[in-house]
């Protein structure tokens, strides 16, 4: 590393000396009064989930190796723009978690830790310690989100390699198959040791399964919970144009929260949340109609949101910087919709969900918006950026990554408090 | 231009009715454009879902239909795409597409060849009509 670089981490490890002034233009976005935004860095890379050290280094995990690096390091300067001073580790993937002086990353397949030093630095590039390998990977969500608990536990999302468990995958009226076989090495979150080396399947836990796909999740602090958002399934109306209308189709299922524990079954693939009947409805692909509630024992979702916004990011706030509201509350990054054609595309913004004693509470609400660049732009899906990953920085600045130009957002609180 | 637009007039004193009037002037082929019309239909019941209203796609998840060598190229594999549905990874303009796509066999053959007609001259494209013909050759190479 540079001596430069580090100068600058100490610099960033003294927030209260270091003056952030968000752009002229909010970086684009649309925030609530009182707060800033700037853009903190271009990476020009699909930027998954995104860390920051205590000491301000700023990691990002890239869907797609670029010039060699599946990871890039920034550290920050004074005025809040960061600069890429390298990066690492030859595979794609989504993971990226920072945890008690190590650095997390998974590829669709593995995932492995970096030793951070006292700069919040990674002493080893080259030679990450492999945790986990061997996971399934399918043609559809390969990626492998992850967080850690304060037991030393590893939490890794398994997607489901399918829509629905149909028969023939995304087929119209192609029938669920019986006992889902997908359940048995994803569509849930597998439990490891964050600390052990070269583990496979067993050597981990079903910790939650019926969950369809995850990318993100957190652990809530407050609690001490394991929290999760499910990508809820698509195509209602494609695949049983007799049950759902269009509209319908592109409003529902919910994409849901749930709050977690040791053997939470969500129920996917045979039932999903209708968000405005407020039911767990039974899958068309296994006896529904659309009408008829699911009468089975599942896993209720904490919170529901509109169907297919895609939440790629979940972070609990825990810094001071952000008004009192938002402490312990959750931030959500939402993709954006590309199910719900011919109706207009959704999301690509921020969500802000209340939060108290752990559960959320109260209506949420969009906290950043405008990363598609226009309202026009959202509908058609035609986005600018999309936010994906989140992440708390030391001062309590909230870092927002994109996927679809690799921008990296900072999101700042600048009003006298 | 004036040519085409000589063509056009021509052919709307044959059938002087006000939809006729009313067609696009670059339109010269009356099979193909009421072809297209219908594929337009089908597009959007079928494959909008995925590949978006513009053809653009869903970035590393459908790819776009946008001047690529499968909707401009062979029209047998592209029947077969729709027909039998595709599962090969394809990287377009840096994207890597994974997802396979399941096959639309319920489509009949009349649906198979409008949509594709449809696509081969939408989203800047322009190549010829896929016929029935066409469809039903690769249909009958299928397993049942
Ligand atoms: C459920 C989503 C889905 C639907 C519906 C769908 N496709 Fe696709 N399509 C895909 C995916 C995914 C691929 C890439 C498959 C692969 O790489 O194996 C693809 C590939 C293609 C390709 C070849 C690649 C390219 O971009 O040129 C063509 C052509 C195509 N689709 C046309 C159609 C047409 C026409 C329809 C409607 C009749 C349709 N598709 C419906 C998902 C879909």
């Amino acid at each position: 590393m540079p001596a430069l670089a580090g100068s600058l981490a100490l610099v960033a490890s003294h927030p209260t000396s270091v003056r952030v002034a968000p752009d002229p233009n909010n970086a684009g976005l649309k925030l609530p009064a009182g707060f800033g935004a700037l853009v903190a860095a271009e990476t020009g890379g699909k930027a998954r989930h995104i860390a920051v050290t205590p000491q301000g280094v700023i990691y990002v995990k890239l869907n797609k190796v670029k010039d060699g690096k599946g990871i890039l390091e920034l550290h920050s300067q004074p005025n809040g723009k960061a600069t890429m001073t390298g990066g690492f580790g030859d595979y794609g993937g989504t993971g990226m978690y920072e945890k008690n002086g190590y650095l997390y990353a998974s590829s669709d397949h593995a995932v492995y830790r970096y030793k951070l030093d006292g700069k919040g630095e990674v002493t080893a590039p080259t030679k990450p310690e492999l945790l986990v390998r061997g996971l399934k990977v399918g043609s559809q969500h390969e990626s492998k989100s992850i967080v850690l608990d304060n037991a030393d536990n590893l939490y890794v999302n398994i997607g489901a390699y399918a829509n629905a468990c149909q028969e023939q995958d995304r087929t119209r009226g192609s029938k669920g198959i019986p006992n889902c076989p997908i359940l048995d090495s994803a569509g849930g979150i597998w439990q490891f040791k964050a600390n052990q080396l070269n583990q496979r399947y067993p050597d981990g836990t079903r910790y939650a399964t019926g969950l369809r796909n995850v990318v993100g999740l957190d652990w809530n602090p407050q609690d001490n919970q394991l929290f999760v958002m499910q990508h809820g399934r698509d195509q209602l109306h494609d695949n049983w144009p007799e049950l759902y209308g269009e509209k319908e189709s592109a409003a529902l299922p919910a994409e849901c929260l749930y709050a977690l524990t040791k053997g939470s079954n969500a129920g996917w693939p045979y039932i999903y949340y209708d968000q405005q009947k407020k039911e767990l409805m039974k899958g068309p692909e296994y006896g529904g109609d659309g009408k008829t509630p699911s009468t089975a024992d599942y896993l209720k979702p904490a919170a529901a949101y509109p169907g297919h916004m895609a939440p790629d990011g979940l972070l609990f706030y825990t810094g001071t910087m952000f008004p009192a509201k938002y402490r312990n509350g959750a931030f959500i990054a939402f993709h954006g919709s590309w199910n719900r054609a011919p109706e207009p595309q959704a999301g690509y913004f921020v969500v802000f969900q209340p939060f108290k004693n752990g559960k959320p509470d109260g209506q949420w609400e969009v906290f950043a918006d405008n990363f598609a660049g226009s309202a026009a732009k959202a509908a058609s899906g035609r986005a600018d950026h999309r936010p994906c990953g989140l992440a708390q920085g030391p001062d309590g600045s909230l870092y927002v990554s994109d996927d679809q130009k690799g921008t990296i957002y900072r999101i700042v609180y600048n009003a006298k408090k | 231009m004036a040519l085409a637009g000589g063509a056009l007039s021509l052919h709307a004193q044959h059938r002087p009715t006000p939809a006729a009037k009313a067609k696009a002037p670059t339109k010269a082929d009356p099979a193909m454009a009421a072809s297209i019309t219908r594929g337009a239909v089908v597009y959007k019941n079928v494959c909008i879902t995925c590949h978006m209203a513009d053809g653009g796609g869903v970035p590393n998840m459908n790819p776009p239909l946008i001047k690529t060598e499968y909707v401009l190229g062979d029209k047998a594999r592209l029947a077969h795409i729709v027909l039998a549905g595709l599962a090969e990874p394809i990287e377009i303009d840096g994207n890597d597409y994974k997802q396979h796509m399941p096959a639309q066999n319920y489509l009949t053959d009349q649906q198979v060849a409008d949509v594709l007609t449809y696509v081969r001259n939408k989203f800047g494209n322009k190549a010829s009509a896929v016929q029935v013909a066409e469809v039903k050759a690769v249909r009958a190479t299928l397993p049942k």
